[in-house]
């Protein structure tokens, strides 16, 4: 049953799966702290702001590190490949996380203003530019990298941190920027009330049509103006992980091939435009739960598309198509790929658990009388 | 091609984020056990002041807890950054342990935390108490994992090379589990940390008890971070010791090492407590040495050898030329895939594979080496005696002045005099770097003990790296050393000022600032 060819497949699953989680889960963060000094007027409106996360942010963002364990394990070449390639990128993104921990847990306790206002604009960069890098590395991943493996499997990368600039890439950062200020606003306005919330509303409802524009946009790009990569050799899916064996074509409108095999795969993209129109009109009539979990369809929706679109590809690559990371040569070895995945059925369903467990313990709107009364114990 | 500054670069860089996030580790694998221990006093006995006590070192725990995280997500992306071969040759066995511990331990770390936090008034005191033994059990967890991963870099156990991935492959789960290596690593580092908690709480309500601030509360502290401080200074020394060096070559190659072993003794070994070793003339100047002790301490017998230099070295030599076999043939195999010689003599001589690599640093080709550069390959085989020598005996020094404070801590709590002993509270306060200074060293001896390898006798570290540029790395170097400087200079200055406060700081009026007064943050 747990045949090489399956696990594969399997843990491709499995990696979908963790970016959803950590987009759903980090992606509000992200856009709360994006938010963060334009909602609140005043310090405890901010404070209100930065509690509404401030208890569980933590373990949100554990997604990300847990996903960067699964990607070592159960795709090493890949990490190796990307985080050593798109170096100063990955920089940016760990020197603009570094100012998470210490914002939300050192912020409130000095009274000082200056120190408060410095720690809300460190929290918005922390904020705003690990979206701003991870949206831009996902559009990169859609272009290809511009690396290649020698005969060693030795990586060599041409290219610097502004080559990742090219235009789908940044169309690709507006999405996902957007897609992060709405999920966020969505989730502010359930665990707020009054101006905060009224505010909140209105970001809903500007950044949900703002999304679904760019989002469409980024598809007909990828119809007509992105090359999409194909493999070509005959693939053995069950042989050892070696990239170099193939044969690799890429040419314009290939990243559709797959809506062509698998239509069903069409729904990611339908899902993910329906849940953003919709989520402003359960938010207005207060149906807060309803409209975060269409937030997160959004969310979830987007990746799957732009995953779906690559299947089997990995990260592909401009300079040397044949080195291109597929699934089916850039995993884990087959007893790696069955060790992980027992202790990931075994522990993911615990995480849910417990996770679910303290949202229901933190649950419920935070409020301006709240934090004045616990001025000492809450951010 | 990469070249010698690129690994020193690339080195000096881990150890330095290391060696920053290693500030951070030991105290809060110690302190989130103190804070269980105390909850449950509070659980169980009902008094206020066992609730505010672990509110209290909750909330230095929360100051401290944040740096660990900021600097704990740099190493688990560095390895793909700046090891990136490393990361390709070795993912298959290092990348699982770490991947587990995300999702068994840093999930359940990370989410408990903030309910430790904020959950005080929604919770029953039992979830509350669970909450914080899931809070400990979590970050110890964690320590399980990377100390499996670590041991692995030790005594790689269970793993087999593929000429066609170009990298090794897990053969067995179980065998990196139950790693001899990481059983000792694991007891020693978990009980390091419990003793640099221990000593946190212990020097401060010493500085508490000796300014006469909240005594009743610096005196419960003081107590149960002497008894936890002892338990654990005694397992370090006892449990954690050279042991665990005599499993594996690059182990054993450690320990010859650190004690100067240059010639291998007659059985039992004596033990050579200070003096000053010398590269030139492989001999150690003005040596102190105490029979047999050596021996007794790291085989636990009176008949068991350990290595000198010497043997190892001739040891080293053999597996080079070895290893020179499989890389040829090697070479072979990656052409032709069907030539059964060639593979019949790589599988024989494949486990010195990685001594072959030893010579890239000096010929891409390997098969061409020099006699010369042989010698060159060896010489680097073998750790420097005199920097292992030195912080190996720094690390034990702090061990027994720990041992010392915390024992007669211990004695005098029991004469319930502690209080009046000020020399002894003094002691306690000054003696707060001490577990760091230990903590540090021990990381040095244990890594830097372990070159020239990555991965003992399979990778060398010369070829682990990614391919980056000089200047990319002091780019980065000068990012994180600028990083975290100013933040860890915010973490200090908030502690400084919370531990100052004390018990003050909860507000809830019972506590010394607050009696007289005074009116603070």
């Amino acid at each position: 049953m747990f045949d090489y060819e399956s696990l594969r497949i399997i843990w491709w699953g499995i990696l979908i799966f963790l970016i959803c989680g950590f987009a759903v889960m980090d992606g509000f963060d992200f856009g709360i702290a994006m938010l963060l000094p334009f909602l609140g007027k005043t310090d405890d409106e901010r404070r209100v702001i930065l509690n509404t996360v401030g208890p569980t942010w933590e373990g949100n963002q554990t997604w990300l590190v847990t996903l960067g364990g699964i990607t070592f394990g159960a795709w090493s070449i890949v990490y190796a490949v990307l985080f050593s390639g798109v170096y100063a990128g990955l920089l940016l993104l760990l020197f603009a996380l570094f100012l998470r921990p210490v914002g939300f847990d050192y912020r409130s306790k000095l009274a000082n203003r200056a120190w408060r206002s410095f720690w809300d604009w460190g929290l918005f960069v922390g904020g705003t530019v690990p979206a701003v890098v991870l949206s831009l590395a996902a559009g990169n991943l859609m272009v290809g990298l511009p690396f290649q493996l020698d005969a060693d499997m030795r990586s060599t990368y041409s290219g610097g941190l502004f080559d990742l600039f090219q235009l789908f890439p940044i169309l690709c950062v507006l999405v996902g920027v957007t897609l992060c200020v709405m999920h966020g606003a969505v989730y502010l306005h359930w665990k707020t009330e009054s101006f905060i919330a009224e505010r909140a509303q209105n970001v809903i409802r500007w950044s949900s049509v703002l999304f679904v524009v760019l989002f469409l946009l980024a598809g007909i790009w990828v119809a007509f103006g992105l090359d999409g990569y194909k493999i070509t050799s005959a693939i053995d899916t069950t042989i050892t992980a070696n990239p170099l064996h193939k044969t690799v074509a890429k040419s314009t409108g290939l990243w559709l091939a797959n809506y062509g095999t698998y239509p069903s795969l069409l729904l990611a993209p339908i899902v993910t435009v329906i849940s953003a129109l919709s989520a402003p009109f359960f938010t207005a009539k207060h149906h807060s739960a309803t409209a975060f979990v269409l937030s997160s369809l959004a969310m979830m929706g987007a990746i799957v598309t732009a995953g779906g679109s690559m299947f089997p590809f990995i990260l592909p690559s401009t300079l040397s198509v044949t080195s291109s990371l597929t699934i089916w040569d850039a995993s884990a070895s087959h007893y790696t790929l069955k060790m992980l995945l027992a202790a990931t059925v075994v522990f993911m369903p615990i995480v849910i658990l417990y996770t679910s467990w303290v949202y229901r313990i933190m649950r419920g709107k935070v409020t301006v009388e709240q934090v004045q009364v616990n001025e000492h114990t809450m951010y | 091609m990469i070249t010698n500054e690129v690994v020193d670069l690339s080195r000096m860089q881990f150890a330095i984020t290391a060696m920053y996030h290693f500030l951070f580790v030991p105290l809060t694998l110690g302190l989130s056990f103190i804070l269980a221990i105390m909850e449950s006093l509070y659980v169980m006995t009902n008094k206020q002041i066992y609730k505010d006590m672990t509110r209290f070192w909750g909330k230095l725990f929360g100051i401290n807890f944040a740096m660990g995280v900021t600097t704990g997500l740099t190493m688990e992306f560095q390895f793909g950054t700046n090891w990136s071969y490393y990361s390709h040759y070795v993912g298959d066995i290092f990348g699982v342990p770490l991947a587990i511990e995300g999702m068994m331990a840093f999930f359940l770390e990370s989410t408990f935390v903030g309910l430790f936090f904020f959950g005080w008034d929604r919770m029953t005191k039992l979830q509350h108490l669970s909450t914080t033994w899931l809070l400990a059990l979590g970050t110890n967890l964690s320590a399980l994992w990377i100390l499996i991963a670590n041991a692995w870099m030790q005594n790689p156990v269970g793993a087999e090379f593929n000429y066609d991935t170009m990298r090794m492959e897990l053969t067995s789960f179980s065998e990196i589990f139950f790693n001899p290596v990481a059983q000792v690593k694991f007891v020693h580092t978990v009980a390091a940390g419990y003793v640099t908690g221990s000593m946190f709480v212990l020097g401060i309500s010493a500085f508490y008890l000796l300014k006469n601030q909240d005594v009743a509360f610096a005196r419960r502290s003081f107590r149960i971070a002497s008894g936890f401080g002892l338990a654990s200074v005694l397992s370090v020394i006892l449990l954690g010791d050279e042991s665990g060096y005599t499993v594996g070559e690059v182990q054993r190659a450690k320990l010859a090492a650190i004690e100067a072993e240059w010639e291998t003794q007659e059985a039992p070994a004596s033990f050579t407590l200070i003096g000053f070793p010398n590269e030139e003339t492989r001999t150690t100047d003005y040596a102190i040495k105490i029979p047999y002790a050596l021996g007794l301490i790291a085989t636990r017998s009176i008949d068991e050898k350990i290595d000198g230099l010497d043997i190892i070295r001739e040891r080293k030599r053999h597996r080079i030329e070895n290893g020179m076999i499989a890389y040829e043939n090697l070479q072979i195999l990656r052409e032709d895939k069907t030539n059964d010689v060639a593979k019949a003599i790589f599988e024989k001589y494949k486990v010195d594979l990685g001594h072959g690599l030893l010579l890239k640093k000096y010929t891409e080709n390997v098969v061409d080496a020099t006699p010369a550069q042989i010698e060159s390959a060896i010489k680097d085989s073998i750790p420097k005696v005199a920097p292992m020598f030195w912080t190996f005996r720094g690390m034990v020094f702090c061990g027994v002045m720990m041992l010392f404070i915390f024992a007669a801590s211990f004695y005098f709590n029991m004469k319930r005099d502690a209080q009046n002993q000020r020399w002894l509270l003094k002691m306690a306060f000054w003696g707060i770097p001490l577990p760091w200074i230990a903590c540090e060293l021990g990381w040095v001896v244990a890594e830097y003990g372990r070159q020239p390898w990555t991965i003992a006798n399979i990778l060398p570290t010369h070829l682990s790296t990614s391919s980056l540029s000089s200047g990319q790395l002091y780019g980065s170097i000068a990012g994180f050393v600028i990083m975290y400087t100013i933040l860890l200079i915010i973490e200090l200055f908030l502690m400084v000022k919370y531990i100052r406060l004390g018990a003050s700081s909860l507000h809830t009026g019972n506590y010394h600032f607050e009696k007289h007064g005074e009116n603070h943050v």
